[in-house]
């Protein structure tokens, strides 16, 4: 029983990490929208700088999780568990890239005119945002109901980035001097189309996680 | 002028299939294994302590099932009444029925000498006895007169060794007392002698409880090297080996089977609630 108690608080160790990392992504998300809308270059420059905390915490988590393996072997639902958080650690370590490039696109465009034209990308990063944290939830309680509800939200994203996209074309055929600009715009919408489909990985994960069900490619 | 000769259209090295044989081969379905042992409502009893209740499995040829389960749980006294081991245990008793190629091992009439021929058993404890090497695994074949000759003796000794893994070990050393053979080797020549008899079921109680890590790697690659011409039942309790060398994975409980299925399941996602807790070491 001694062994078990050890391993329960590894767990909860790796859970607390991942929790940290998770929230770590998430700001550095969240800033990287502010820096873009606010034309705050400042604040982007600090999300390029503060990546290296997210891939040093992004080491330690795989390293918990090839130590709970080599030396607990866990089984079964805790097998599950470790191996989801060892699945989702790079999933959160991509979307803070995807963040940073966020920023670096803010800062180019923070040197540029701004758009006439406002594009809704905030709000589309405010979406994958809250998916992201929706996710993240679930996992944490494993809820896979819960899980399930924020994969159906993908669609929505979809849907706005397939809007932007079309916005950004229309911009840039009736004004070619906002082509560069709108371009850099598109792929930061892309950025946060990419960084949703990185949350329903995670909820996929998270009813392997409670269920053992592998849903991923299911439809 | 060209100093380049002709070129010419290679002709493929395999001759083209004909049209029809180029059709996708359909998806053969594996054939489902036979049922070697075939257990039903099997209740067994040391005087009125019942240890088993209403156990019913079936488990296929040619593959490993392992019985897990917490100490006392009965997974040995199950394993032992798959060749009527616990016979010789005063006042024990079985009810329901246990069959073997689809004949019941409880039948009246059975004769277990037979039975335990076709069922051979490992134990925890090697128990070579003190007897060379080669009379260890000779003296199956002896007693049931299955050697033609010496020189047939000679031979099904070597096969029987060498199955076992030990023959390159042993070789130049036949006559020499199996006692002075280490743990490990002890207990691949015991499992020479079960395999020399040309058993079907090879029944193994905690086989490598009592080996070295090398000497157990050795046990478990040989049980998944036997598999294919045996059936193999193992009881263990270390849950990592269970998982290493079996197809199927038992769990007893309290004298009840909670939950079989495949090893893979069981050690991934255990249906049931209490397998999940023993496998995690939440209980036992």
């Amino acid at each position: 029983m001694e062994l078990h108690r050890l391993l329960d608080r590894e767990l909860d160790a790796l859970r607390d990490r991942l929790l940290l990392l998770g929230g770590e992504t998430e700001t550095a998300l969240r800033r990287a929208i502010y820096a873009l809308a606010e034309r705050d270059s400042a604040t982007a420059r600090a999300v390029l700088d503060e990546d290296d905390a997210i891939d040093t915490l992004e080491v330690e988590i795989d390293r918990l999780c090839v130590d709970i393996i080599a030396l607990r072997q866990p089984a079964a639902r805790d097998l599950r568990f470790v191996i989801s958080v060892a699945k989702i650690t790079p999933i959160l370590e991509r979307i803070a890239d995807h963040a940073c490039n966020i920023a670096r696109a803010a800062i180019d465009l923070n040197d540029e005119p701004q758009l006439k034209t406002y594009v809704d990308l905030p709000g589309m990063a405010d979406h994958a945002a809250a998916m992201l944290r929706a996710a993240l939830d679930a996992f944490t309680s494993n809820n896979p109901e819960a899980a399930r509800g924020v994969i159906a939200r993908d669609d929505e994203i979809d849907e706005i980035y397939n809007r932007i996209f079309h916005d950004l074309i229309d911009l840039m055929t009736g004004d070619p001097t906002t082509t560069t600009r709108a371009a850099r715009l598109l792929f930061v919408a892309k950025h946060i189309e990419r960084i949703a489909d990185y949350a329903t990985d995670i909820c996929e994960l998270t009813v392997y996680m409670t269920e053992a069900k592998f849903i991923k490619h299911s439809n | 002028m060209s100093v380049l000769t002709p070129m010419t259209v290679p002709k493929p090295l395999v001759p083209e299939a004909p049209a029809e044989q180029l059709s996708p081969p359909e998806r053969k379905q594996p054939a489902a294994p036979e049922v070697k042992v075939s257990v039903r409502n099997l209740n067994f009893f040391y005087g009125h302590v019942p240890a088993l209740h209403n156990i019913s499995l079936s488990i296929p040829e040619r593959l490993v099932m392992a019985f897990i389960g917490p100490s006392g749980c009965g997974k040995s006294t199950f394993l032992r009444t798959l060749n009527r081991m616990n016979d010789t245990i005063p006042g024990a008793r079985a009810k329901g029925e246990v069959l073997i190629d689809g004949h019941d091992i409880y039948a009246p009439g059975t004769d277990v000498v037979e039975l335990r021929r076709k069922v051979g058993m490992v134990f925890q404890k090697s128990n070579p006895f003190p007897k060379s090497i080669f009379d260890n695994v000779a003296y199956g074949l002896r007693i049931n007169r299955m050697a033609a000759s010496k020189a047939d003796l000679s031979e099904r000794v070597e096969k029987a060794l060498s199955d076992a893994a030990l023959w390159p070990e042993v070789k130049d050393r036949l006559k020499t007392s199996a006692l002075g053979l280490s743990g490990g080797q002890q207990q691949r020549l015991c499992i020479a002698r079960a395999l020399a008899v040309r058993p079907e079921v090879i029944l193994m109680d905690e086989p490598a409880s009592a080996l070295d890590p090398i000497a157990t790697q050795k046990i478990e690659e040989l049980i998944v090297k036997l598999k294919k011409d045996y059936t193999i039942i193992i009881v263990t309790h270390n849950m990592q080996q269970a998982a290493r060398v079996s197809d199927q994975t038992a769990f007893f409980w309290l004298g009840k089977l909670v939950e079989v299925n495949s090893t893979e399941k069981i050690f991934t996602a255990p249906h049931e609630k209490l397998t999940e807790d023993y496998i995690t070491g939440r209980f036992g």
